[in-house]
């Protein structure tokens, strides 16, 4: 009963937020979505260390940050798909209070609604790093690749993300106002202290135990070891770890973060009870 | 199992209000007190009552979304608060006056999304969303999206919605607000039909029509400021309401008569007057029927005319001016304590 529950309320979940993020019916849009805005924010990113290292697309830094920036836009899908869901049910489709009162495990609803957004976040990461490959010079070579730690470590972290997504949303459902932008800006902070774009040695020392305490951290590292092994290696941060090593902090960091989340959740669930949050819409 | 689909004792319902400034204390609102209701399986239950009165607040309690401040409610034999999980898989809920929905899919996958929710088989699930699309006239909307819907045709998929899941006990929000006069005739033999269909089927529904209530419902309760105030069959709150018979008379103009000229009459026992355009309109409360004679005469004296002679039954508007001392309209325009 509980598993069926769960796993109806997860496909479910799983296909409405497909349904509604590939809007097939409006290519226009879905490719603007999954094509012109990351390449975009890459473009954005690659002139920028153009400018800065005039040119110096040779160094180990380059595939290093684009990398970095393909896979952080799982951050944008996947956590903040999670919390999103909560503001798209209340305040546009007005159908949170329904899936509320269904018999459904709402957690595992709303973690349905990120998964979506990781088919949908995949072919964005995709086209972002074939982009990389084949016009910029970042050198994958697939001999090379790492799979079993690369698919390890991105199932891991796509979970891991998912459920932050759901402490924000537990956050989110309890906030009236700005509930967008708590993800917004826990995407964005996130960014600054995973060593997305640039290794963690550049923040000052007293900011740099925020980044070894996340594990999107690890999970970035363990990634772009896994596709470009040696190139990520040269950078000082957590070069004295192996990949198992690496691997285990950041398992056991999600664990820690998953557990948190889902507490937190169930808190902020029983404060929009009690206090009638759960139809609750804004008005602007 | 108990007969019983709804059972509250002394539910009540405070809303913490936070001022617009810091400094300001927190104002508490009660918005239900020493609600004590019991509704039978079967039953078609009405809430009635204007706006503010409650209403959604009690089916918020009812149906898990909101936390009872005192007392406990129970819903198909559980308890609301303390066993959601139990509760949640025999009811549903729509509310009216709200377009939900997601816009992006058609009427039929918004419909088998939700009953996916509640492990509907998809076969079974389609027969009935085609069956129910049927029964409320909209079947050849099915495979619209929900989006190029109107108002009042995504308020019915909402309906439908609600049914769909075959729910033991179902609760209604205002399902009619915002329709028009054929729509909402629809969606009420769409609920009676749903409910002759299968007799262990409740349905609790909240309104502010009053002919909605009398008409529709088995049992009524009515409620204003969080309170229950009468709760009864729609015949026998207007039955206890008054023995009186009501006269509604239009007239020619009045020349000078008075409502306490009326009154003064033996055996008249309330009397208002409205000016219209071609005279008045007077509506009397009478002891005996042969007190009319009385007025007739004072008529006569006075050159009126009668144009129009009405014995009025009396209506559940009648009951509430009688429990609230004025019309749901007037308590509506006086302001919800904020
Ligand atoms: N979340 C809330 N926070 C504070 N006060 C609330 C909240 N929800 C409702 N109220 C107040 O509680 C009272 C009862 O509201 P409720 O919505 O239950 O009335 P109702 O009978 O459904 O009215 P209507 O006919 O307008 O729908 C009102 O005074 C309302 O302002
Ligand atoms: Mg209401």
């Amino acid at each position: 009963m509980q598993t069926s529950t769960s796993w109806r309320s997860f496909r479910t979940a799983a296909w409405l937020g497909w349904v509604i993020e590939s809007n097939w019916t409006d290519p226009f849009l879905f490719a603007v979505y999954s094509i012109v805005k990351p390449l975009s924010g890459a473009a954005i990113l690659v002139i920028m260390y153009g400018v800065i290292t005039e040119g110096n697309f040779d160094s180990a830094l380059f595939p290093y940050i684009y990398l970095g920036n393909a896979f952080y836009i799982y951050v944008g899908a996947v956590m903040t798909g999670v919390s999103w869901a909560v503001v798209d049910d209340r305040e546009l489709y007005k159908t949170l209070k329904y899936m509320y009162i269904a018999p459904i495990n709402i957690p595992i609803y709303l973690l349905g609604r990120g998964g979506a957004r990781f088919i949908v976040g995949s072919i964005a990461v995709l086209i972002t790093i074939l982009t990389g490959v084949f016009f910029l010079n970042v050198n994958i070579n697939l001999a090379e690749v790492n799979w079993g730690l690369f698919f390890v470590s991105l199932t891991i972290g796509v979970i891991m993300l998912a459920l932050i997504g759901l402490m924000l949303a537990g956050w989110t459902l309890i906030t009236a106002r700005h509930e967008g932008f708590i993800g917004e800006a826990v995407a964005a902070a996130l960014y600054i202290f995973s060593g997305a774009v640039f290794p963690l040695d550049v923040l000052p020392e007293w900011l740099r135990p925020v980044g070894y305490f996340m594990p999107t951290t690890y999970w970035l590292e363990l990634l772009r070891r896994s596709l470009v092994g040696d190139v990520a290696q040269a950078f000082p941060t957590l070069s004295q770890f192996s990949n198992l090593e690496i691997l285990g902090v950041m398992i056991g960091l999600s664990i820690l973060f998953g557990l948190v989340s889902v507490w937190v959740f169930k808190i902020c669930d029983n404060i929009a009870r009690e206090n009638g949050m759960i139809d609750r819409t804004t008005n602007y | 199992m108990s007969t019983l689909a709804i059972e509250t004792k002394d539910l009540g319902r405070i809303y913490k209000l936070r001022g617009n400034k810091k400094k300001e204390a927190r104002k508490e609102l009660i918005a239900l007190q020493d609600v004590n209701l019991t509704v039978k399986k079967g039953e078609l239950f009405g809430l009635l009552g204007p706006n503010g009165a409650g209403k959604t607040t009690l089916i918020k309690i009812l149906t898990t979304l909101l936390s009872p401040t005192s007392g406990w409610a129970k819903v198909a034999g559980a308890d609301v608060d303390r066993e959601p999980d139990l509760v949640r898989p025999r009811i549903n809920m729509v509310s009216g006056g709200e377009s939900s929905g997601y816009g992006l899919l058609t009427v039929r996958e918004n419909l088998w999304m939700f009953s996916q929710f509640y492990g509907v088989p998809s076969k079974e699930a389609n027969e009935r969303i085609e069956a129910l699309l049927e029964m409320i006239g909209m079947k050849d909307r099915m495979h619209t999206k929900s989006s190029d819907l109107s108002t009042g045709l995504r308020q019915k998929m909402n309906i439908v919605r609600g049914f769909l899941t075959e729910p033991e006990v179902l609760f209604l929000d205002e399902p009619t607000l915002g329709l028009d006069v054929g729509a909402m005739r629809d969606v009420r033999k769409f609920v009676l039909e749903w409910l002759r269909a299968d007799k262990e089927r409740t349905l609790l529904l909240t309104t502010h029509y009053m002919m909605e209530a009398d008409e529709l419902c088995d049992r009524v309760a009515i409620i204003n400021k969080g309170r229950v105030l009468a709760c009864d069959t729609p015949t026998a709150l207007k039955q206890k309401l008054q023995k009186d018979v009501l006269f509604e008379i239009h007239t020619s103009p009045l020349n000078g008569l008075t409502p306490q000229m009326l009154v003064d009459q033996p055996e008249v026992t309330k009397a208002a007057i409205t000016e219209t355009e071609t005279g008045a309109k007077l509506s009397l409360s009478l002891v005996e029927e042969s007190a009319l004679a009385r007025v007739i005469n004072l008529f006569t004296q006075k050159d009126i005319k009668v144009m129009n002679l009405n014995k009025r039954e009396p209506t559940l508007e009648d009951v509430f001016v009688d429990l609230v001392g004025r019309s749901m309209a007037e308590e509506e325009d006086s302001g919800q304590p904020e």
